[in-house]
């Protein structure tokens, strides 16, 4: 009995809110309906394309190189080089933190210390899958104009810390300590 | 159907149409990785759902928008700041939240605010970033990040 809860511990909230809406609708309990009414809305919404925005997301993974992309960005500068960093965060996938071993290893290909901040910032908010999702949720006109506000913000960014660093021997450890 | 099913299904389509065109083994491939991670997020999908649908029915859309609307001026605004900086809500779950909100009367400048922090600042991540980056650095970027997407939701607000 203990190792089944455990194993299903995920489930819990899922199979709670279950198990109230059908309490609700067997007692008539008002807020209950309309709450379900709510989530099956909701859950219309999300099941009509979130799926099929991850399989496009699958097969930009499968199609675009991205280890040939990495593997030219401690060698390109200038804007091809900051096209290139943004290019390579739109591709990724995952919260923010999942860029810090990414940065680490931009770092030690030689990407400079813009192209760096210009990655974490493209990272945390021009992934591919993310705009998908935001463009479902908020509509195009919200993440066009997100978008098209943020990235001179991010390069900015890059340009100001790398001002700020250049003779300070800034390094980024591998996260060990 | 929505336009956003539409859409995403006619993309999806096509794309799958030309890439299994080109290469079968790495359409099937395709699929399985996108798959995968769509089976990933749907529990954390469906518990944010519920949540929401729980919120909409109990917080009425007047509290919404007098706390979080566009009349709510800099308080509206320094809240979304300061709870999007400070939770860690992944990224896809978080939208599902901020489309409820603006539909219960909350601004897209607020919205935008709340989501930007979300994404671009981390205060319970902080620490993590120490280790990569060190004190100062982490602590830059973080304050910067801030400015930036303080500036990027009035920025939105003013364009929508």
């Amino acid at each position: 009995m203990k190792s089944f809860l455990k194993k299903h511990k995920k489930y819990v909230w899922l199979a709670a809110y279950a198990a109230l809406t059908l309490l609700s609708f067997a007692l008539g309990f008002n807020p209950g309906k309309v709450v379900f009414t709510n989530f099956t809305q909701s859950f219309v919404e999300m099941i009509t394309f979130v799926p099929f925005l991850f399989i496009i997301v699958g097969l930009f993974d499968v199609w675009v190189p991205k280890e040939r992309i990495q593997r030219h960005i401690g060698q390109e500068s200038g804007v091809k080089g900051i096209v290139l960093v943004i290019l390579l965060a739109m591709l990724q996938a995952g919260p923010l933190y999942g860029a810090f071993p990414v940065a680490y290893m931009l770092h030690k290909k030689g990407a400079s210390i813009r192209n760096i901040f210009i990655y974490l910032g493209a990272f945390s908010s021009l992934k591919i899958p993310m705009l998908g999702i935001e463009i479902g949720y908020l509509g195009i006109e919200f993440s066009l104009a997100r978008t098209l506000v943020s990235l001179p913000l991010f390069i900015g960014i890059g340009y100001l810390m790398e001002w700020y660093l250049k003779d300070r021997h800034f390094q980024i450890s591998d996260g060990s300590q | 159907m929505s336009n956003n099913a539409i859409i995403y299904i006619s993309v999806c389509v096509v794309l799958s149409a030309v890439s299994f065109f080109l290469d079968k083994g790495k359409t099937i491939a395709g699929f399985k990785k996108g798959w995968n991670m769509f089976k990933n997020v749907l529990l954390p999908f469906l518990n944010i759902l519920i949540l929401v649908s729980l919120l909409i029915y109990l917080i009425p859309p007047s509290v919404i928008t007098k706390y979080l609307g566009a009349g709510s001026g800099v308080a509206g605004f320094s809240t979304a700041a300061l709870v999007g900086s400070i939770t860690l809500i992944p990224g896809f779950i978080s939208y599902p939240i901020a489309a409820g909100l603006i539909k219960q009367g909350a601004s897209y400048a607020v919205v935008a605010t709340f989501m930007t922090t979300l994404m671009m600042v981390g205060v319970v991540t902080l620490p993590l970033e120490i280790r990569y980056f060190g004190k100062t650095v982490a602590i830059t970027r973080n304050v910067l990040n801030f400015v930036a997407a303080v500036i990027i939701g009035l920025m939105v607000g003013i364009i929508l």
